[in-house]
């Protein structure tokens, strides 16, 4: 989903920068909250930070014969809430458009947009949804991850067929290209992303009941985790 | 619990391991020796048909030297996750263990 370095045009470059900006300032100030006032959490924050380091680094073959890769942010956005997961994935943009020239600086704003702030609040939205309506963990996990990964893809998909519409079929028409290159590609490995976020997310319970309880959307829902 | 873990592991590897067997044989994705590049490059080249006009206005300000120092990177990425995800579940583990054989002694001690 990366949009790489240069191919936004500059209003685009600037417009996506400005929308993300404010989101990175409030999750890094939400985040320092969060641990001054619960410190034994550091380690789980650690966990989903470096779950998303671990899943955005693999990049997995698909269905369509082009390889792409997952967000991992999904699982910090159920744990902490979606503000927590900008700041995380702003660090793992960075690294990767700095030294690894995947994305960019010019670049990094929509990039931001798409991966930590759309895919971690689709993610923990549909979470809270599910719980609501009675479903078990495993099933609001899933869903939530999977769909939270889909959503980063479509909005880079979006975020592209503005910036360059077909010249005949306008903004439609370049969606479909664009949407058939990412959301397409991107359906077995967000799959395969909630079915690994289901994963940590036994282990947590089994090991780490304690924590969980004190952590706000599993709170919200009565901690019935 | 563990039964579901595994049968999840088992359909991750399925779904990543399917595909590079399947898309060959349904021979989608292009030819033989061109499959399974990243979606960001295909993304590039719609760019260039849709706007065959566009000019990229800003380059990126390290390129990795080669496809390896690349790999190398990406390695170093994943593992340093890895590293910490390995440290959580060994205390995790060993922190459940050590309160296991507490109540099993203060059991004892009764």
């Amino acid at each position: 989903m990366h949009i790489m370095e240069g191919f936004l045009p500059v209003d685009h470059a600037i417009g996506w920068s400005l929308a993300s900006a404010p989101f990175v300032a409030w999750g890094v100030h939400a985040v320092r909250r969060q641990l001054q006032a619960q410190p034994e959490q550091r380690m789980l924050l650690g966990v989903a930070a470096a779950f998303a380091f671990v899943l955005s680094a693999l990049k997995l073959p698909s269905v369509t014969g082009s390889c792409s890769h997952p967000t991992g942010v999904g699982l910090g956005a159920l744990l902490f809430g979606p503000l927590a997961m900008v700041p995380v994935g702003f660090v793992v943009l960075l690294f990767q458009a700095l030294l690894l020239a995947h994305g960019g600086l010019t670049t990094l704003g929509a990039n931001v947009f798409s991966m930590a702030i759309v895919g971690p609040f689709v993610a923990a939205g549909l979470f809270r949804l599910g719980r609501r309506f009675g479903l078990s963990l495993a099933v609001c996990v899933f869903a939530a991850a999977c769909l939270g990964d889909l959503a980063t893809y479509l909005t880079t998909a979006i975020q592209l067929a503005w910036a360059f519409p077909d010249p005949a079929g306008g903004f439609a028409a370049s969606l479909l290209k664009f949407g058939g290159i990412f959301a397409i590609t991107q359906i077995p490995l967000a799959i395969s992303e909630g079915l690994l976020t289901v994963l940590v997310v036994n282990t947590l319970t089994r090991f780490n009941a304690e924590e969980l309880q004190g952590l706000p959307l599993f709170v919200v829902n009565g901690g019935r985790a | 619990m563990k039964k579901q873990n595994l049968l999840i592991l088992a359909a991750v590897v399925l779904l990543t391991v399917l595909p590079l067997w399947l898309v060959p044989y349904l021979g989608i994705g292009g030819a033989d020796g061109e499959r399974f590049g990243g979606a960001d490059d295909k993304a590039q080249q719609v760019i260039g048909a849709v706007a065959p006009g566009y000019q990229r206005w800003f380059e990126p300000l390290l390129v990795p030297a080669s496809d390896e120092i690349a790999s190398l990177l990406f390695a170093l990425q994943a593992a340093l996750g890895a590293g910490v995800i390995g440290y959580w579940l060994g205390c995790a583990v060993t922190r459940d263990k050590l309160r296991k054989q507490g109540e099993a002694q203060a059991q004892h001690a009764d």
